[in-house]
């Protein structure tokens, strides 16, 4: 890996360090987020030339146009965006947390004990899409509670989170796959749907709940962001540059876990998009510790991609976007890592 | 022991330095002997597992009936159930379990990572994908069809993995290994989802293969399944003074005289040859391979040399007695063993990381 020149802008007592690659990187990604917006409310059965899109958007338009563009495709591919990026920013800090690459929501039980309260609601209460999200929340937030307090213990160690997530993931992992083969087979089917995860007829409400989310959570986790890098370089060392490290651990961990719980419940766990994103961030701004920013904006790029291909692929059948997103992202992955193979780099 | 010697030279004293020594080795003779009753203790509790294995199911035998027929074979009907029905899962459990637990420890020193299992060289994502394919592309069902598909996929999978993990012209590192079968791994998931999802016959065959069971095996599958198992074991038992010195990290490893890549590629064969047949026999059974070797490791410590024969047995028990606890625990009909490990397994589990000092693969 090259080395990055550091330089930095300084305004009176304010010192920012600039990382040219990762600004860059950072808005060419906004971009590619913006592109992939605007695609989403253009293509579709019905499509929608770019230049009516404007007047769609203001309701001035044809009154198909408005319904398509504001009431069906704008909420989707927001939807899309922002569980994207809230997924983006949570596998992050979890990689960062656990120093792992393959530290995601899923070693803490989060996603396995929203899967099962999910599956547990879809089976028993039949599932609306309100009682879905609501026993996925409750599951996944009693699961990482439970998985905090196990691995309590004189202070929470990493490495016994991480075994004891493992352990919990295990056990609830077991219950759903027990549900799933004791259910009828449409049950079992529409259960299936939800643990691939979807953004199939998501409307306002789902934005706004998402949104809320991201609008809180992200900007505490950036704020937090610099501790996170620092803690890195081992808890000592971070104590001994006055990060309390605990202290930081415990919060990162919170707004992780509920970023993440939105978003499952939104959408359902989406699969690899927390895992990927924050290891293709790290791949394309070459930097050397955790980025939030691009994370985030990879996580969503990712997303409404997944999401462009998932409704067009197979059209009029629309994909869940989960079976898009692991194909994409892993196809994109296993690229870089052939890439580098051949260079002999890395 | 250098160490203890030159320190003790340096007070001039050969006499200390002598006795020094004689504890050392005392002590280190010590700690084999004990490790060596554990490993004899672990056994004999295996082989009680699989007596109460072919006396407890659906209809409960007597022990003294359960050593009849095994010595004294008089083809009544209890004798038939015993070494016809219970006999061939109880030889499957105890494989599949010791291959499961040894291809488990073996992943986690090979990409240094205690979040490894086997699973994560696409073994199983391998599998399942080929399983799905032979119910889908060529309409097979049953569990014999699936055994050689499942094992080619296991074994493609692996392979394409580890080239990826490679890079360039040096060899696998632990991350890049670890992200390349994840990443393999994920697009065969959204495949094989984009296929279950929308052929109902395919998503009922699967949603029961991916479980993992012991139910139904019969001896034709361990036949199969059995050289490959043993072969794979052979090459894990032998390679655990390369381990230890591939643990120390890369560098050091070199500088002892070990050839890494050779080792790391040895290791891979044998989590493949353990893994494939492991899951072909059953279908994928998670949580043996992952939580094992992190159990044997609070008895072993870190020597991969004893690390591995534990794991292999430790595996062995959780398997057979998970299977038999999964014949009764219904009041009719029998939860699968990939159920029971996880939920019997987990809680010990997670007792032990709470309770014990842990040690880092």
């Amino acid at each position: 890996m090259t080395a990055i020149p550091l330089r930095s802008l300084r305004v009176g007592p304010v010192a920012l360090r600039l990382r040219p690659r990762v600004l860059v990187s950072c808005l060419a990604l906004a971009v590619l987020v913006l592109a992939a917006l605007t695609a989403c409310l253009i293509v579709g059965d019905y499509s929608i030339p770019l230049r009516r899109i404007p007047a769609a958007l203001f309701g001035s338009g044809e009154r198909l146009d408005v319904f398509f563009v504001r009431d069906v495709r704008l909420p989707r591919a927001l939807t899309a965006a922002l569980v994207g990026a809230a997924l983006g920013t949570a596998g992050a800090v979890f990689q960062s947390l656990s120093r792992n690459p393959l530290g995601s929501p899923d070693i803490i039980g989060f996603t396995a004990g929203a899967s099962t309260g999910a599956v547990l609601t879809i089976l028993v209460v039949g599932g609306g899409m309100l009682s879905t999200a609501l026993g996925a929340m409750l599951g996944g937030v009693g699961t990482a509670v439970l998985v905090y307090l196990l691995a309590l213990r004189r202070g929470v160690q990493g490495y016994r989170l991480i075994l004891v997530g493992i352990g919990i993931s295990a056990m609830l992992g077991a219950v759903t796959h027990y549900l799933i083969t004791r259910a009828e087979l449409t049950d079992a089917l529409s259960a299936q749907v939800w643990l691939v995860g979807t953004l199939n007829s998501r409307e306002w409400p789902h934005v706004a709940a998402v949104g809320i989310g991201c609008a809180v959570l992200i900007p505490f986790l950036l704020r937090l962001g610099a501790q996170l890098r620092l803690m890195e370089m081992g808890e000592d060392t971070a104590r001994a540059l006055g990060v309390a490290t605990q202290r930081t651990q415990t919060l990162a961990l919170l707004a992780a876990s509920a970023l993440t719980g939105i978003a499952i419940a939104v959408s359902g766990p989406i699969a690899f998009v927390a895992l990927a994103a924050p290891q293709l961030a790290r791949r394309l701004t070459r930097a050397d510790g955790t980025t939030l920013v691009a994370s985030a904006l990879m996580g969503a790029a990712l997303l409404l991609c997944s999401d462009l291909v998932a409704l067009r692929l197979l059209a009029p059948v629309q994909l869940p976007v989960g079976v898009v997103t692991t194909v994409v992202g892993g196809t994109y992955l296993v690229w870089l890592l052939y890439a580098e193979w051949r260079s002999g780099r890395a | 022991m250098a160490t203890v010697v030159r320190d003790h030279v340096d007070l001039d004293d050969a006499s200390t330095a002598r006795a020094a020594l004689v504890r050392h080795m005392s002590a280190r003779a010590t700690t084999h002997a004990l490790r060596a009753g554990g490993l004899a203790a672990a056994l004999g509790v295996l082989v009680l597992a699989a007596l109460l294995s072919l006396a407890v199911g659906a209809k409960p035998i007597p022990l003294s009936v359960v050593w009849d027929a095994l010595w004294h074979f008089d083809g009544s009907y209890d004798h038939t159930v015993i070494l016809g029905l219970r006999g061939p899962r109880t030889v499957l459990g105890v494989t599949v379990g010791a291959a499961l637990g040894l291809a488990g420890a073996l992943m986690q020193v090979l990409v240094r990572n205690p979040i490894a299992d086997p699973g994560l060289l696409g073994v199983n994502m391998g599998a399942t994908t080929a399983v799905v394919a032979a119910i889908y592309l060529f309409g097979l069902t049953g569990i014999d069809a699936y055994v050689w598909f499942s094992f080619a996929g296991a074994a493609l999978t692996a392979l394409l993995v580890y080239f990826l993990g490679t890079r360039g012209r040096t060899s696998a590192t632990p991350v890049r290994l670890a992200l390349a079968g994840t990443a393999v791994s994920a697009v065969l998931l959204g495949l094989t989802n984009g296929v279950i999802l929308f052929h109902d016959f395919v998503f009922q065959e699967i949603r029961f293969w991916q479980v993992g069971s012991l139910a139904g095996r019969d001896l034709a599958i361990f036949g199969t399944v059995a050289p490959f198992l043993a072969v794979g074991a052979l090459i894990a038992l032998a390679l655990g003074w390369s381990l230890n010195a591939l643990a120390l990290g890369e560098d050091l490893a070199a500088a002892l005289g070990a050839r890494i890549g050779r080792i790391r590629l040895w290791t891979a064969i044998a989590i493949v040859l353990l893994c494939g047949a492991a899951t072909a026999a059953t279908g994928p059974i998670a949580f043996v391979g992952l939580a094992v070797p992190h159990a044997a490791r609070l008895l072993t410590g870190p020597d991969q040399r004893w690390l591995l024969p534990f794991s292999a047995v430790f595996g062995a028990i959780l398997l057979v007695l998970s299977d038999t606890l999964g014949r009764v625990v219904l009041p009719n009909g029998e939860l699968e063993v990939g159920i029971i490990t996880a939920l019997v397994g987990a809680p010990v589990f997670i007792v032990l990381v709470r309770r014990a000092r842990l040690v880092q693969p």
